[in-house]
């Protein structure tokens, strides 16, 4: 089996027209589908949160095949998963893409389970300390993009449980629970 | 009631099979031919009457119900023509040709082919044949050729010419025994360097004096182009005993030209075209007729089907002059649908337009585009349009189209690369996209797997 680094390649990966945007609908639509699968299990297993069309992606090129997705094709496909809410379009030109392979609901949800896990129901943290303090260690949020975290937040903050709040210093927000 | 006219031969889409040298001159449409003996001899009802330059022919209608045969009156045997009298009457009447046949002993007509010599067993017994005219042709013009034809008397030219070059090679060879310039039949004598000269004088002038006559009447040119086509075909007949005759030692060079030749000839093809002239309002109808008659040969060796447009470039080229237009081709083509004829033209969604057999089948293209994409190179690398076309045995445009169709099917997918244009067999709809690393370890997925990984 294929790898792109440590990650699993299924076997259609080599298979040309993979890379060639398909022009009938009925095999287009599953192309379209197997490659939200495949860009989305990438991502969640090597921790990418935003994909950048002008810049090269690992996954959208086989050298073994000598093939490489088309800035159409890329387009296509981050659309598709736009669509089904599992992306969102971070500029107009759509040039950068946000990767949600967990949706922004998931991530609040994971928010709170950690902030029960950690018995952190009523203190204080800075979104900093949220993504790269000890206690997240080895969790999901571990380094998540602060995008997405401050989202999940304001809507965790929208639902009354924490409130947001600008910091001492002037680069840090901080977030006190009320889980 | 038996057939007072005599039998003529009809191709299958429809058209009369014509003599040699004979040529079409007119047609009129919905023609009733009446016999004067009613009781014994049954009259022919609303056909196509076409006048050439040996026959009168006239041919059933599509509609008819009781299926008569075309029937002909060879020009020979008519004695007199009427000349049409305008009378009150003649205004309410469908106009009507009137003329004079010689019958035989049976009471039918008399068919000079069939009998030996000009009067054993003719009639000296006429019978009146009346055409009354129910179309809109126009019955003036046809009467005037009617006429035209009946007097230029073709059909004796075809028994005379062949007696005719006999005696002209007999008085070349006769050079005279004696001296002197003049031989004995007084002919002058081709001797020596004046001799020679004199020759040479002949030829121009022979020459001269026939380019003379074929430019001054554009109806001799028509008679001197039939001279060119029978000039071509024997040409191709001594290329055809020609290569039968050479040993293994060809220039590959020479096969080349050689064939090129006979391609070029067999082009130079038919004598008559149908012309708008001749046919009137029925121009298309014929047209299409003629031209899917011609379409055939050019469809075989193309193996079924061909582009629209190659087919309008031979067609044209074979008529010569009377060339048609993109537009009457394409109405030509059309009227297909309502003759019995075993061709069809066809559209592909890519808009190409295409000339094939009723017999073509696309299940058994797509089986043999199947079978060609599954084998285990093809697997690998997939197909171009020129493999296809390969195999299928037909040009490389028409079988891109049928990848298309195939594509569109979904039996195959495009793969677009520097290294070009190429199809492969359609594997996604064996992958489940919520178990993707799962591969059955039967069908055409795991048969792709193996190929992929014996190279890998």
């Amino acid at each position: 089996m294929q790898k792109l680094g440590d990650f699993k390649l299924p076997h259609f990966f080599n298979y040309p027209p993979y890379f060639t945007l398909q022009p009938v609908r009925e095999t287009r639509e599953k192309q379209i589908q197997l490659w939200k699968e495949l860009i989305l299990d990438y991502c969640r297993t090597q921790k990418i949160f935003v994909i950048r069309l002008e810049e090269e992606f690992p996954l959208f090129s086989n050298s073994v095949i000598e093939r490489t997705l088309s800035h159409e094709a890329r387009e296509a496909f981050l659309s598709a998963l736009v669509a089904e809410g599992r992306a969102e379009w971070l500029d107009k030109g759509r040039r950068n893409c946000l990767i949600l392979w967990h949706r922004i609901q998931e991530w609040a949800d994971i928010i709170v389970n950690f902030v029960k896990d950690n018995g952190f129901e009523d203190s204080v943290m800075t979104v900093e300390e949220i993504r790269s303090g000890i206690e997240s260690r080895g969790t999901e949020l571990q380094g998540i993009d602060r995008t997405i975290l401050v989202r999940a937040l304001k809507l965790l903050e929208h639902k009354g449980k924490l409130a947001i709040f600008k910091g001492t210093s002037t680069d840090d927000e901080g977030v006190k629970f009320s889980v | 009631m038996s057939n007072f006219f005599s039998k003529a031969e009809v191709t299958s889409s429809g058209r009369p099979v014509l003599l040699r040298n004979e040529v079409e001159c007119h047609l009129l449409s919905a023609v009733d031919l009446e016999p004067e003996d009613h009781r014994h001899f049954s009259l022919l009802k609303s056909g196509l009457l076409i006048l050439t330059t040996h026959r009168l022919i006239w041919l059933p209608s599509s509609s008819a119900s009781t299926p008569t045969s075309a029937s002909a009156i060879p020009l020979a045997a008519i004695s007199h023509i009427f000349s049409s009298k305008k009378s009150l009457k003649s205004v309410f009447h469908s106009p009507r040709i009137r003329f004079q046949v010689l019958v035989s002993s049976d009471g039918r007509v008399f068919d000079p082919g069939s009998e030996s010599g000009s009067s054993s067993g003719s009639g000296s017994r006429s019978v009146v044949v009346t055409a009354v005219i129910r179309g809109k042709g126009d019955c003036d013009g046809f009467l005037v050729k009617f006429w035209d034809s009946w007097r230029a008397r073709s059909w004796e030219a075809t028994e005379t010419s062949d007696s005719g070059s006999a005696s002209a090679s007999g008085s070349g060879a006769a050079t005279g025994t004696g001296g002197g310039l003049y031989s004995s039949d007084g002919s002058v004598r081709m001797v020596g360097v004046a001799g020679i000269l004199r020759k040479e004088q002949e030829m121009w002038e022979s020459t001269d004096k026939s380019l003379q006559d074929a430019f001054q009447d554009l109806n001799a040119l028509m008679s001197k182009a039939k001279e060119m086509v029978m000039l071509a075909e024997k040409m191709r007949q001594k290329l055809l005993s020609g290569t039968s005759s050479q040993t293994s030692g060809t220039n590959d060079e020479d096969m080349g030209s050689k064939e090129e030749m006979q391609d070029w000839l067999l082009s130079v093809g038919i004598i008559s075209p149908v012309t708008k002239e001749s046919a009137g309002a029925l121009y298309h109808q014929q047209l299409s007729r003629q031209l899917a008659d011609f379409v055939r040969i050019p469809l075989e060796r193309a193996g079924g089907m061909i582009n629209l447009i190659d087919a309008y470039c031979l067609f044209n080229r074979a008529r010569g002059t009377e060339l048609i237009s993109p537009d009457d081709m394409l109405q030509a083509c059309s009227l297909w649908e309502k003759f019995d004829v075993p061709v069809m033209l066809r559209k592909f969604d890519s808009g190409v337009m295409v000339i094939q057999n009723k017999s073509h089948s696309d299940e058994e293209v797509f089986a043999r585009i199947k079978s060609l994409v599954t084998k285990p190179e093809a697997l690998l690398t997939g197909i171009s349009p020129t493999d296809a076309a390969m195999t299928l045995g037909i040009a490389p445009a028409m079988a891109k189209e049928h990848l298309l169709t195939a594509e569109i099917k979904g039996l195959l997918c495009r793969d677009i690369s520097p290294d070009g244009f190429r199809f492969y067999i359609n594997l996604f709809p064996e992958i489940d996209p919520c178990n993707m690393y799962f591969v059955k370890n039967y069908g055409i997925c795991s048969t792709w797997i193996k190929a992929v990984s014996t190279t890998g």
